[in-house]
């Protein structure tokens, strides 16, 4: 048996929205090096839509994979959707992960509501 | 594959598959029993024990056949630490690295009313033999040094060391699992009294390994049941794994000098290599390493990232970082010779066997700079690193 689900290794090998986002109105960081995880999240919001994300990670395959699979969730979708994603989502949207794993999941989500935060007082969230 | 996990497992020589296999359909006699059947399994054990017995300068009724490594450090340290109890010596002192087979038994005994004095192991990873003197008190009753430590590879001055016990009268004993088979270990020269070895860290079989105990010294059983093993580990022995542990012993010790020859030229070529990425690090002392290690720290990343991509690429190889370990805590080998959590998680560990090639270490060391630059390149530790949003600490 794998370490992990195809699909985590799929969003691991190959993840989606990585990067950095120059217009972010929104960027959020959460973890730190010390627990070997931290993740970024960058985010483009208009009309209350979020209309691009893009995410650094430093951490363990699941990590990687939980950024990617986050933002994939929350790309093009109204502000208050991307406010309800939960760790739990990211996870089964991942099929699954090691009980010992499921911090990253969180850590996702955690990430994903800094960004909205910082968007919020930004002032530009109104 | 290119298989550098060597430290891990090894893959078990042909010899030991054969004696292994040939042993289990024709020598199932129980070595105990007194008909001829049984006696030639005895045979096959007594002549398994005298060759490992020679291969480290130990007598025959100096050895007892245990699981492997692990079994033969808890009962080397209850052991002292009860021919110490007897004498109200209740003092250990081990280092800050040893194998956690060392430092969970200890947890236990210091539960018992032991008290542990952890040796520092340097910068490079290297116990002091002065410190180990220093550390020594009236009430010492063992004091335990890995031979050459799993991780990084480093060698011990274990002669040295050995010699200052001998000269306080306090027991010996080296963790020698990832020693035996790979460099030169012999119990006399070295003033050991009590060592430890595991049978597939040297091309033996799993759930095998002995513990070597000085005359003289009474060990305390940790399985109580028949008089097998002159009553010091009962049950019966694993015949077929025992001598083929015994001839894959014999085969290593055999060719100690060609292993050296030819795994230190590509071990350093590998470690001329991976210094060429920024900001990385060797972790262990450069000299005294044993011939199979390279361990290196890379600033930025994560060790299991590292691991997972370049499986990818067919290396299998290790990693001290917390992802790896399931714990929250990266390697306390690395914590210990002072790499700090956020570099300790970058760890690499490539074991090598006797199979590398130049050609291998030069693919290792191409595709381990191709990962390292790949999750630098979307991890925002390192981008602050490289903005002057923080210092660089390799």
């Amino acid at each position: 048996m794998a370490l992990y689900s195809e699909k985590v290794m799929d969003h691991f090998r190959n993840p989606r929205n990585v990067g950095v986002l120059e217009d972010a109105n929104g960027v959020g960081t959460v973890g730190n090096a010390k627990c070997g995880d931290i993740m970024k999240m960058y985010l483009k919001i208009e009309d209350d839509i979020v209309k691009d994300v893009k995410f650094e990670t430093f951490g363990c395959g699941s990590a990687i994979a939980s950024s990617s699979m986050a933002t994939e969730l929350i790309k093009g979708k109204p502000v208050e959707e991307a406010r309800k994603l939960t760790n739990k989502a990211v996870a089964e949207a991942l099929d699954g992960l090691p009980d010992y794993k499921m911090h990253c999941s969180v850590l996702a989500q955690e990430a994903i509501e800094a960004a909205l935060k910082d968007y919020e007082e930004n002032g530009q969230g109104g | 594959m290119i298989y550098a996990d060597n430290a891990a497992t090894t893959k078990m020589s042909a010899a030991a598959v054969k004696t292994l296999t040939e042993l289990i359909g024709t020598t199932y006699g129980n070595p105990s029993s007194l008909y001829t059947f049984g006696q030639e399994a005895k045979e096959v054990l007594e002549q398994a024990r005298a060759d490992v017995a020679a291969s480290i300068g130990a007598d025959p009724k100096e050895i007892i056949f245990t699981s492997g490594g692990s079994e033969a450090d808890n009962q080397a340290l209850i052991s002292a630490a009860s021919i110490g109890a007897r004498k109200n010596k209740k003092h250990i002192i081990p280092t800050k690295f040893e194998h956690h087979a060392i430092l969970h038994t200890l947890n236990k005994l210091e539960k018992e009313g032991f008290e542990i004095t952890l040796l520092d192991v340097h910068e490079n990873g290297l116990v002091r033999p002065e410190e180990v003197e220093n550390a020594i008190r009236e009430d010492t009753a063992l004091v335990t040094v890995m031979y050459a430590n799993n991780e990084i590879g480093t060698i011990q001055p274990i002669r040295e060391i050995g010699a200052i016990c001998r000269k306080h009268g306090v027991i010996f004993h080296t963790d020698a699992v990832q020693a035996v088979g790979h460099i030169k270990v012999n119990v006399e020269e070295d003033n050991i009294d009590m060592l430890s070895a595991s049978g597939h860290k040297f091309h033996g079989p799993k759930g095998t390994g002995f513990l070597y105990a000085k005359k003289g010294i009474a060990l305390t059983n940790l399985i109580e049941g028949g008089a097998q093993e002159r009553g010091k580990r009962a049950g019966t022995e694993n015949v077929p794994g025992i001598a083929a542990m015994a001839v894959a012993l014999k085969e290593s010790v055999a060719a100690l000098d060609d292993y050296k020859a030819k795994l230190t030229p590509v071990r350093d070529r590998i470690i001329k290599g991976l210094s060429e990425i920024p900001h990385s690090a060797l972790n262990g002392d450069f000299e005294h390493r044993v011939p199979s290690n390279i361990n290196f720290c890379f600033e930025g990343i994560e060790g299991e990232s590292l691991l997972l991509l370049l499986d990818d690429k067919g290396i299998a190889a290790s990693s001290g970082s917390a992802c790896t370990s399931g714990s929250l805590d990266p390697s306390h080998v690395l914590l210990a010779i002072g790499r700090v959590h956020d570099v300790a998680h970058g760890s690499l560990r490539l074991s090598l066997g006797e199979d590398i090639t130049d050609e291998d270490a030069d693919y290792i060391v191409k595709s381990v700079k191709e990962v390292v630059e790949y999750l630098r390149g979307f991890s925002p530790v390192w981008r602050d690193l490289v903005a002057g949003k923080g210092t660089f600490i390799l």
